[in-house]
């Protein structure tokens, strides 16, 4: 093959470039600090004074423990809820249905989701009113921690209902790359049942294909800044908060405890990736000794209504509370304990939209341009990848699952501080790169399924055609894959609405989003405002997906073949 | 032999829709076999997915499936025990050779190193004594399908299905594996029924042929 599209050749050297400069650059950044230097702030000598003030710091043990074991329990139960489901229902027309309902949840911002839980839930929520005062005897809201409880309870449920949807399409990505009806059959003709089938010779190469994605949830889930803040223990908050709350802090000092906190943020993340390796080694020689029983669990019934019903109130949960969050912001009065606002009113949505028009235009933007470079690295890294038929070994999906493994707020701190050095901090161009490094991984592993699956024989009958490489990728390649493309986009799209640290941290304040607006909105507990921006924060993703789903049916309305 | 040995089909009917893929009255006798020939997407496949217990909703199904007088029709497929062969071996790739025959041993075979030993003897029994330990991937064509034979006896079936099990092997190899399952479903009295479009496998097994017409 001659020739190829000359720009490819640039795209994969730019794309780990923008995947890892800013993680290289942002955890020196972090170090520097945490060692004492820092000349703005007259930090010119080395020390280890700030990690000895942090490990003083009151709480601070359990802070870091608990933001562990947050790792540990949500991944444990999502992953768990998902694969007894898939094990339980795979090839069952439920499981069809089930994942029509589910996908969509994956459009829905992490803050969006945590409120709409907090609205459910909290002593005043929709649950409460539901129930009272005709079952609980109240007449007003209960005296109950029930959101922000100490023991984040309520923390890791708002996480498990969001990345159960992300380790579900995850799993159902993976399990075309294994034979998987057969598999379940040949374990079924055996004797054994269909949660022994999948656990016993299903699951191990497929979890082998999504491990990387689940590192990334222990990694996000143990590091978490806006569900903690929306939905968290408050004393003491998990570490992340904390160092929001340091980095936020007038006494400019307390950046050098900021800074060492990220560091030992850094040390937790790892701390849950290896407990959860371990975890993996006791779950592994547990299904072994009952393999080598033989043990055929036949009798599984309760624990597949058990996954059902996870995975169906995982979407309950995120469906109903986005509803309450819509009802909120149109409500007039609404006292405790109805379970309707007596009247509605349009009065929020009048005052926030004004206020909005700024950080929407910016959440837009951001969003809009880096998802357009995102797409156009990835499309063209994947065009160098067909020509040259290397880049997709495993090394390479390490490298781009590495900015979603890395707490954010580790290498984040230090790209604020570069930032500021540089003078670009509340810069247009910085928050769309630092948006850019989370959105790229996303659209990269969108899309490159797909394309790698896209039959290379229209390729072939191009070039015979006398058409170029370029030419090949535009006319012919680009439009069969509209669809993947789109969806891809809108993936992109929604991770950079849903950006909430990146945003607080480069846009310093100045640059605001709807994502940071809404989440700054979660200590003063106005339930209609909160309601409006949360609601709209839903709405963005949510329009971008239907587009997705929509457009290619109306473009290709005349063309059978390309159809779903 | 009295008539409740073997495998009964009663007035079984396979349609999609209105239209009827199969219609099958038939007695296989242990150690017999049934060859149900037709070219493929005929519907041939789903009688086997219907005898296991995996047809797919879509299909409707009458009629009853009698095993040694046990009603297998409204069983689902891991109380049938109905093994079955497919075109490819299908050995899992993440156990050893013999952790792919140990898996199949029946739950009433207690204890680690008994199944184990179980496993290593039906390797043997097949050729493949020194096999144990492999991964199942470096054994070649011939040896995988010897040992999905051995996994498949080992678990004890009432009855073996076969799905075009060797369509995939070459000539030679074909013959060898084709003569090493008759033989040894007749040595374990097994009513066996066998998808093909080939006629050497229809010969070769010997029994009654159904042929299901093309749709």
């Amino acid at each position: 093959m001659t020739g190829g599209v000359r720009l490819a050749r640039l795209a994969p050297p730019l794309t780990l470039a923008i995947l890892l400069g800013p993680l290289a650059f942002g955890l020196a950044g972090t170090a520097l600090p945490a060692l004492g230097y820092l000349p703005e702030l007259g930090g010119v000598s080395f020390t280890t004074a700030h990690f000895s003030a942090l490990a003083e710091v009151p709480g601070i043990v359990r802070s870091a423990g608990l933001s562990i074991l947050i790792g540990l329990v949500t991944t444990l139960v999502s992953l768990g809820a998902v694969a007894a489901f898939v094990a339980s229902d795979l090839g069952t027309a439920g499981f069809a249905r089930m994942r029509r309902m589910i996908s969509p949840l994956l459009s829905v911002p992490h803050a969006a989701a945590a409120f709409g839980l907090a609205f459910l839930i909290a002593p005043s929520g929709m649950l409460m009113r539901l129930v009272s005062p005709w079952l609980t005897g109240y007449d007003r809201p209960p005296d109950l921690l029930i959101v922000n409880d100490p023991m984040a309870l309520s923390m890791m449920a708002g996480l498990i209902v969001k990345e159960i949807p992300f380790l579900f399409l995850v799993t159902l990505a993976a399990l075309p790359q294994t034979r998987h009806v057969e598999t379940m059959r040949l374990g079924r003709s055996l004797g054994y049942g269909r949660i022994a089938s999948f656990t016993f010779l299903l699951w191990p190469p497929l979890y082998r294909q999504v491990r990387l994605a689940v590192f990334a949830v222990v990694a996000y889930a143990s590091s978490v800044i806006d569900v903690a803040l929306i939905l968290g223990p408050h004393l003491p908050p998990t570490l992340p908060v904390r160092l929001i709350d340091w980095m936020n802090d007038p006494d400019l000092e307390t950046r050098f405890l900021a800074s060492a906190g990220a560091v030992a943020q850094l040390g937790v993340t790892l701390a849950a990736l290896i407990g959860w390796i371990g975890l993996e080694r006791i779950g592994a020689a547990l299904v072994r000794r009952a393999r080598n029983c033989g043990h055929r669990m036949q009798r599984d019934r309760w624990l597949r209504a058990g996954a059902r019903m996870v995975m169906i109130g995982s979407a309950v949960v995120v469906f109903g509370g986005i509803a309450v969050l819509a009802l909120w912001s149109v409500s007039g009065l609404w006292q405790f304990p109805d379970a309707l606002p007596a009247n509605f009113s349009l009065r929020s949505w009048m005052q926030a939209l004004p206020r909005m028009s700024g950080p929407l235009a910016t959440t837009l933007a951001v969003a809009g341009l880096s998802t357009l470079i995102a797409l156009v690295l990835t499309i063209l890294c994947l065009e160098r990848e067909y020509e040259t038929g290397r880049g997709r070994g495993h090394g390479a999906l390490i490298l781009i699952y590495l900015p979603l493994i890395v707490p954010q707020i580790s290498f984040m701190f230090g790209l604020q501080v570069l930032s500021i050095w540089l003078g670009v901090d509340a810069s247009f161009p910085a928050l769309v790169l630092a948006h850019l490094v989370f959105v790229l991984p996303y659209v990269f592993l969108s899309l490159s399924d797909p394309w790698r699956a896209h039959d290379r024989r229209h390729d072939l009958i191009a070039a015979g055609l006398g058409m170029s490489r370029t030419r090949t990728l535009i006319r012919i390649r680009m439009p069969m894959l509209t669809r993947a493309i789109l969806t891809a986009a809108a993936v992109g799209f929604s991770v950079s609405v849903g950006q909430y640290l990146p945003t607080v941290l480069i846009g310093a304040g100045r640059l605001t989003t709807v994502t940071t607006e809404a989440v700054a909105l979660a200590a003063g507990g106005n339930r209609r405002v909160i309601g409006v921006y949360a609601f709209m924060q839903t709405l963005l993703p949510f329009l971008a997906f239907a587009i997705a789903t929509g457009l290619p049916g109306l473009v290709f309305r005349n063309r059978r073949g390309l159809r779903v | 032999m009295s008539d409740t040995q073997g495998l009964r089909l009663e007035g079984v009917h396979i349609c999609l829709g209105d239209r009827v893929l199969v219609a099958l009255d038939a007695h296989v006798g242990r150690g017999e076999t049934l060859t149900v020939m037709g070219p493929s997407g005929s519907g041939k496949s789903t009688l086997l997915a219907y005898l296991g217990g995996f047809l797919d909703p879509a299909f409707t199904a009458s009629g009853r499936v009698i095993v040694d007088g046990v009603d297998l029709t409204a069983l689902e497929a891991e109380k049938r025990h109905a093994g079955i062969l497919f075109q490819d071996p299908l050995l899992f790739p993440h156990l050893s050779v013999a952790d792919n025959i140990a898996i199949a041993i029946p739950e009433d075979v207690h204890g680690r190193r008994q199944r184990r030993a179980l496993a290593e003897e039906a390797l043997e029994d097949a050729g493949l004594a020194e096999f144990g330990d492999r991964d199942p991937d470096t054994l070649s064509g011939g040896q995988k399908a010897r040992v999905a034979l051995q996994r498949v006896l080992a678990s004890r079936p009432r009855l073996l299905l076969l799905d075009e099990p060797f369509s995939k092997l070459d000539a030679n190899l074909r013959e060898q594996t084709r003569q090493l399952v008759f033989d040894r479903a007749r040595r374990a009295g097994l009513p066996v029924v066998l998808v093909t479009h080939d006629e050497d496998d229809a010969r070769a097994a010997g029994g009654q042929v159904h042929k299901v017409d093309p749709a």
